[in-house]
């Protein structure tokens, strides 16, 4: 019999879902899912953009309630009903967005909603004193319990998030991408923490899109794919990447990076002289010519983003930008984008969507100029020029009406990109294109900057991912505390060659 | 069924990839995102005229007599258009993420500046041009101190009311000024009719038609919505955002220049206690029809319906001799079920 088979197997087990389905309106998010979580493990959750991970996690946490199925905790059926009952069972969830209040303190915001309070007045003294220990639990001492959190690191952020978690004494924690916003170092530290948990006997429920990171991380990996649970309980560290991969997608690739044309690059489109950007970059210069993608590398805060914003004029800065010999108005965005440049920027929903409105009038909103005449829109035109670029950039659905957020994130990439592919465009400036994309969509957008490339735009490249950086730049620059401290072709560089650059602190350059 | 071991998986497909993002967006087929789009749009605009359907039911019952009569439809319009026509130039502000308090005290002090015998003296087209050259001016003042001045719209607009407010009672010394006989051409515009209806009516359906072109025809429309909804992706996708912010307010002022110039042809004087608390109305109006006070989405026709509503409640509640307190009580109900009917057509259709 199927059902004792399975309790035997799973008596180890601290959580089950079994069976999970949930119907939304048109579609089956979850299409029967399998999920086994052992006390103390590191589980890897894998899955491609829509494969049902957020779905499945948010019924974790209480926020949906599956249609059928069961979850079984410590063996036990629970039911939970909503955010504050998955909590009480001891389940916490760190989301990608993390849920802070930038305006309270590291300990206010721990003990937000369960504060140590007497008859309304809160005991600062205990809470302050619960704050430093789940803290120095987690190695980070260091973080005062009355600091504001808005004035924390991202990293510093998520450290509290945990100690929030932890305040509710979760047997289970659930992260969704933690890693996304965290450089290399913080990511080692992130680690530490993690299997400081383990060790005491919380399990993590992990999902990342990196696969480098499970495998160093995780213990064991249950694949989704279309709501569905493809496999459980793969070693993480020994299962092959290829298998892994093809099982969130069938295919056989990870990253597939364009060839690198075989000819020269075109004039200088791009100089950059002197630009600073007070207390960030310090006087950096450098070029980028016709044809040529360049790539920035460096670690968060480094500098690699401001340097990008200020060439782009979304950021204060001295110094002297031309593009095709034209001085760039520093700090006049709209001046940029009329002479030439376009940026896709690093936070996709928060700088680059209106998410409220279709895809047609998110790719046309920089172009706007183009399809009118004393103001007065061609929507004729518009139209159909949103239809070319979402059948020519082959966005899926391919409805240039159907409102964005509904797309996938390589997909609302693909529609930022299309914003800029009119003609006159010189520059294109990329802050993390891939951020959030799963891996077939990855190898797309790849393709789709080489083709820009090779009609003529000049590229520039950030990218926290150093072989994104390797494979797809043709002129790499290295940068570490707004200055840069290396520059070669791509080709004549490695993965530790450059971490090495960018994380070290031994001054071998000037 | 039971656990699924790694043998046991599908050999690769070639649209496997075009199947994983199909399930990741919602409904059927690709139309399903605008025919759902427009039932939203189209529902929420029916609930609207549903709702002064049902009013009009409402006074034709308690005023039979009295509702449904010429003088009564045309006095219905006439109080509608000068709230109309600043309701129009808010919606704009609303949509482009702000809010202007300061409606009712700019048009106030336009139609004060208007009436002065300095004024007067230059006759009805002047007296026009200058409420409207007065509204503007403000509202591009406004629309200056927000972005050039990064104050919050709530807080400059609040200044500029109480001020312009302030004003408007020094230039008419608290006097209500009088529009003299020589300037009866501009009165005209409330008592010359047209196939039964005052010139007045017609300027408000023009401004009305104008905006809804601005707003869906034109790249400024276009700009609104994006400002609102996002304004730092309008900002990187090269907007000047400052500039059109300032602009919205500048529409808004321009907007109440022009209700001044209806509220001087109708009551024939300027007065610096006209449009008191017009900027509630606007703004009640603006929210009924469905525009987010967040920014981003909404309509002008739904901020017409929404004022509609407004207008014929207060005429049903003089026509039946009804105490002004209930109207307010009533006219608090109406914002609060409107809000709470939207959103649960929104829920249901996302």
């Amino acid at each position: 019999m199927e059902d004792i088979s399975r309790e035997q197997s799973d008596s180890s087990s601290l959580l089950q879902m079994r069976g999970i389905v949930k119907q939304f309106p048109g579609v089956r998010a979850l299409d029967g899912v399998d999920l086994d979580v052992r006390a103390g493990e590191v589980h890897c959750l894998l899955g491609q953009n829509g494969a049902g991970k957020s779905t499945l996690i948010k019924v974790l946490a209480g926020a949906h309630q599956p249609d059928t199925g069961e979850v079984l905790l410590g063996g036990e059926a629970v039911k939970l009903a909503n955010p504050t009952a998955a909590m009480r069972q001891g389940i916490a969830t760190i989301y990608q967005e993390l849920d802070l209040v930038d305006g309270l303190s590291v300990a206010e915001n721990i003990f937000l909603g369960h504060e140590q309070a007497t008859f309304g007045f809160t005991r600062r003294g205990e809470m302050f004193a619960a704050t430093r220990k789940l803290l120095a639990r987690l190695g980070h001492g260091e973080i005062r319990p009355s600091t504001e959190v808005g004035r924390l690191s991202p990293a510093g952020k998520q450290v509290v998030s945990m100690a929030r978690a932890l305040s509710h004494e979760a047997r289970l924690i659930v992260m969704d991408e933690p890693s996304a916003a965290l450089a290399h170092d913080e990511v080692t530290n992130l680690f530490r923490i993690i299997r400081e948990l383990t060790s005491q006997g919380v399990a993590v429920v992990y999902i990342s899109h990196r696969l480098e990171e499970i495998r160093e991380i995780g213990d064991r990996v249950t694949v989704l794919k279309d709501g569905r649970t493809v496999a459980v309980g793969l070693p993480a560290r020994t299962t092959p990447t290829a298998t892994v991969v093809s099982l969130m997608t069938g295919r056989n690739v990870e990253y597939v990076f364009p060839p690198r044309p075989t000819g020269g690059f075109g004039d200088e489109v791009l100089k950059v002289e002197d630009l600073t950007v007070p207390g960030v970059v310090s006087g950096v210069s450098f070029t980028v010519r016709a044809g040529e993608i360049v790539g920035l590398a460096g670690l968060v805060g480094s500098g690699r983003s401001e340097i990008m914003e200020a060439v782009y004029g979304a950021r204060r800065a001295t110094g002297k930008v031309t593009l095709n010999g034209r001085p760039v108005k520093l700090g006049d965005t709209s001046h940029s984008v009329r002479i030439g440049m376009g940026l896709a920027p690093e936070e996709r929903k928060a700088q680059g969507l209106l998410l409220d409105q279709s895809v047609a009038r998110n790719i046309t909103l920089a172009s706007l100029g183009r399809y009118s005449r004393f103001g007065w829109l061609n929507r004729k035109l518009e139209n159909a020029e949103a239809e070319r670029l979402v059948k020519a950039l082959d966005i899926r659905p391919p409805d240039p009406n159907r409102p964005i957020k509904t797309l996938s994130g390589g997909n609302q990439q693909k529609a930022v990109l299309g914003r800029w592919l009119v003609e006159g465009r010189k520059l294109l400036l990329l802050d993390e294109p891939t951020r959030g994309v799963d891996v077939g969509a990855r190898a797309e957008l790849y393709a789709l900057v080489r083709r820009l490339a090779d009609e003529g735009v000049g590229v520039l490249l950030v990218s926290s991912e150093v072989p994104e950086v390797l494979g797809l730049a043709d002129r790499v620059l290295v940068v570490r505390e707004g200055r840069i401290v290396h520059e070669a072709p791509a080709t004549e560089l490695d993965e530790h060659h450059v971490l090495d650059l960018v994380m070290d602190a031994t001054p071998s350059h000037g | 069924m039971t656990e699924v071991n790694p043998q046991k998986v599908s050999a690769p497909e070639a649209d496997e990839q075009a199947r994983v993002e199909a399930a990741a967006v919602a409904p059927s087929g690709p139309g399903a995102g605008r025919l759902a789009l427009g039932r939203i749009t189209g529902a929420r605009h029916l609930g609207l005229v549903v709702a002064l359907a049902l009013l009009a039911i409402v006074g034709l019952i308690t005023a039979p007599e009295t509702f449904a009569t010429t003088s009564n439809m045309v006095s219905l319009l006439a109080l509608a258009a000068t709230i109309g026509v600043i309701t129009v130039g808010m919606t704009f502000v609303i949509i482009g993420g702000g809010i202007d308090l300061s409606v009712g005290a700019i048009m106030a002090l336009a139609s004060v500046w208007a009436t002065t015998l300095a004024t007067q003296a230059y006759g009805p087209v002047v007296m026009a041009i200058c409420a409207i050259v007065v509204g503007t001016g403000a509202g591009l003042l406004n629309g200056f101190l927000i972005s050039y001045g990064r104050m919050v719209p709530f807080i400059a607009t609040l200044a500029m009311l109480v001020a312009a407010r302030g004003l408007a009672q020094r230039m008419s010394e608290r006097r209500t000024q009088l529009v003299s006989q020589d300037n009866g051409a501009l009165v005209e515009l409330s008592t010359t009719r047209v196939l039964g209806l005052p010139l007045l009516v017609y300027i408000f359906a023009v401004i009305v038609a104008l905006g809804w072109l601005i707003l869906n025809r034109t790249t400024f429309g276009r700009r609104t919505y994006a400002v609102g909804g996002n304004p730092e992706a309008a900002r990187l996708a090269g907007i000047n955002v400052r500039r059109h912010t300032m602009l919205l307010y500048g529409l808004s002022g321009l907007c109440c220049g022009i209700a001044a110039v209806i509220i001087m042809a109708r009551t024939t004087t300027g007065s610096s206690t006209h449009g008191d608390l017009y900027e509630l109305d606007a703004i009640a109006a603006v929210i009924i029809g469905g525009t987010l006070l967040t920014g981003g989405r909404g309509t002008i026709i739904g901020s017409i319906l929404g004022l509609l509503i407004f207008t014929v409640i207060t005429n049903l509640f003089i026509l039946n001799g009804l105490n002004t307190s209930d109207q307010l009580i009533a006219k608090g109900l109406i914002i609060v079920v409107a809000v709470l009917l939207q959103r649960r057509s929104l829920q249901t259709a996302t």
